[in-house]
């Protein structure tokens, strides 16, 4: 049952093959067995059984969604009331959100099973999910491999079947990175698409929710469930939510697909560049056109990004007093010495750094040769962005250098670590669309295990629809998609 | 060095941000490498470009001025570390 799609599930619970009751205790039997991957913070066991009985008493009276019954997971950062919502930090470790995310509330209105939180770098920041406070998740593919972060739970637990589906967050490439190292697909939508409401803020021009799935198809499913203009979210975009599902099939024929040379260069493995040439070719045969770009300033959004996003860290993250909710110190001397050691105490090493990072680059006399300056290449990202998707519908490319790197192995080096988002952050600072899809397993070195291999689709503002279609079309001619980790089938 | 032990801390206390004096080095090791990488962005000449604060160029949404929530002051005050008599409580802060 694992291995099925939404829509395949969604048959199976209408034709009365098996039951939401059934399906949620096989899942749950499942994040059991596999424990040790360390996908989930919390499982919601009873919860979750509650839910499907719900469900199922909705599909005997036709009263059900494509969702309803099928048992999914929220990464940790959506608010869940009487759940625990972590974020991944120690500052969190007893907090029960008094409200629900919109998103949470979508999918619970839809009638989706709520599994459990899922793992996740602390509030947010890393690209191996190794800053948890609750501790690395393994990937599927290799246990001694990282799967991605921040949202590396969900891309672990779809990728090892434990949930149909899950819910995760990108800032630089939260959901795109995890999504190609376990081999699953991934979208980041426009910022505004998805409602921030809810979903705790690390660098809140940058965050934007999206779903993580087993295929194109399922994740257009999600996406459907998740997307729409919300009061609650003053960025939330008031723009129709189009038909995801109906679009998939749209032909290709006469696409014209941009390659930014930019994202080819130095630095990207040369096993990935050969995975992704051999997808252009089933793009070629799906009747594209493939066009070569320049996007000079590309090279440049890796430091404009750990400027801007450690500014909006700094400032989101001063909620964290230890005052109104969250980890307080013991024995407090003063309010001063209750600040310093709450957070000391409550924040992991990560966090700290970008805190202090973006306190400096917005302290009087850094803000312009930092933040201002950083502004400015955004600026110059985005508008090459904007002229390169003038020219070409949609634009491809790696969605990370390298293959999943092994566990502990960038931990020590911040800097290498912010270097595995080469390809996804300048994404973020333009706000536009862009889904990451498998496309290959291989080593990337002779000897080396066979990992996933992601590519990474980024069209215009509100191209969701487009660039599903773009996917789903790919797999509808290949199978990458439908590979799994073995030991887990 | 960008940055001394003694920027560290300044930073740190501004950030009301407590570091152990054991990791202040390490800390001061890994601002110092950020900055470098900071300052590619000096490579190119921005005078002329506007900052972009956020994505979407639209303006500040408004609403009508109706109440739409309602007082759940305790409710939110369960989250909290220490409340008494319907109030936070913290260290005294006047003698």
């Amino acid at each position: 049952m694992h291995t099925k799609t939404i829509k395949q599930l969604a048959e199976g619970l209408r034709a009365g093959t098996f039951s939401s009751v059934e399906l949620t205790q096989h899942f749950l039997s499942r994040i059991e067995k596999f424990h040790a991957l360390n996908a989930f913070i919390t499982v919601t066991q009873e919860h979750a059984l509650t839910a499907a009985q719900h469900a199922d008493t909705r599909l005997a009276k036709g009263q059900a969604d494509l969702l309803t019954g099928i048992p999914f997971a929220h990464k940790d950062i959506f608010c869940t009331t009487g759940i625990k919502t972590s974020c991944g930090s120690k500052m969190l470790d007893n907090f029960i959100a008094p409200y629900n995310a919109t998103v949470v509330d979508k999918l619970h209105q839809a009638g989706a099973v709520l599994l459990g939180k899922l793992n996740m770098d602390e509030f947010a920041m890393g690209s191996s999910n190794e800053n948890s406070f609750y501790g690395a998740v393994h990937n599927p593919w290799h246990d001694n491999v990282v799967p991605g972060g921040s949202s590396g739970g969900s891309a672990a637990a779809v990728a090892a079947g434990l949930a149909v589906c899950a819910t995760g967050t990108d800032t630089g490439g939260s959901i795109r990175q995890p999504a190609a190292f376990c081999g699953i697909t991934g979208l980041k939508p426009s910022y505004g698409r998805v409602s921030r409401y809810g979903m705790i803020a690390y660098a809140s021009s940058l965050d934007q929710g999206g779903p993580m799935a087993k295929s194109a198809e399922d994740a257009a499913i999600l996406l459907q469930a998740m997307a729409g203009f919300d009061e609650k979210d003053s960025t939330s975009i008031n723009e129709p939510v189009p038909d995801y599902s109906s679009q998939l099939n749209q032909p290709l024929h006469g696409l014209k697909i941009g390659l930014p040379k930019e994202f080819f260069q130095h630095g990207l493995n040369q096993q990935i560049a050969l995975d992704i040439d051999a997808a252009l070719n089933e793009y070629r045969k799906l009747g594209a056109h493939i066009i070569e770009l320049s996007m000079p300033t590309l090279t440049l959004a890796i430091p404009a990004y750990y400027v801007l996003a450690s500014a909006e860290c700094s400032s989101n993250l001063s909620r964290y007093d230890g005052v109104r909710f969250g980890h307080r110190c013991a024995h407090p001397v003063d309010l001063t010495d209750l600040y310093l050691r709450s957070r000391a105490e409550g924040f992991g090493t990560e966090v700290k750094r970008r805190i202090l990072m973006g306190t400096y680059a917005l302290s009087a006399g850094y803000y312009d040769a930092y933040y201002l300056k950083a502004q400015k290449i955004r600026r110059l990202i985005s508008d090459e962005f904007q002229h390169a998707l003038t020219q070409v519908d949609v634009l491809m490319s790696p969605v990370t250098p390298t293959h999943a790197f092994t566990l502990g192995e960038k931990a020590a080096d911040p800097i290498q670590m912010y270097l595995e988002d080469l390809y996804t952050i300048a994404i973020n600072l333009a706000g536009l669309p862009a889904l990451s899809m498998p496309i290959g397993l291989s080593a990337s070195a002779a000897g080396s295990p066979k990992l996933p291999v992601g590519l990474q689709l980024i069209g215009p503002y509100f191209s969701e629809a487009k660039l599903l279609n773009i996917a789903h079309a790919y797999q509808q001619i290949t199978d990458w998609h439908q590979h799994i980790p073995t030991g887990f089938e | 060095m960008l940055l001394t032990t003694n920027d560290v801390k300044k930073i740190a206390y501004l950030a009301r941000l407590g570091i152990e004096d054991h990791d202040l080095e390490a800390f001061t090791h890994d601002l110092t490498n950020m900055l470098t990488l900071m300052t590619q962005m000096n490579s190119i000449n921005t005078d002329a470009v506007e900052p972009m604060a956020h994505p979407q160029p639209q303006n500040q949404r408004l609403r009508a001025d109706n109440v739409t929530e309602t007082n759940q002051r305790e409710h939110f005050q369960h989250l909290a570390p220490h409340v008494e008599d319907g109030v936070y409580l913290v260290p005294k802060v006047i003698e």
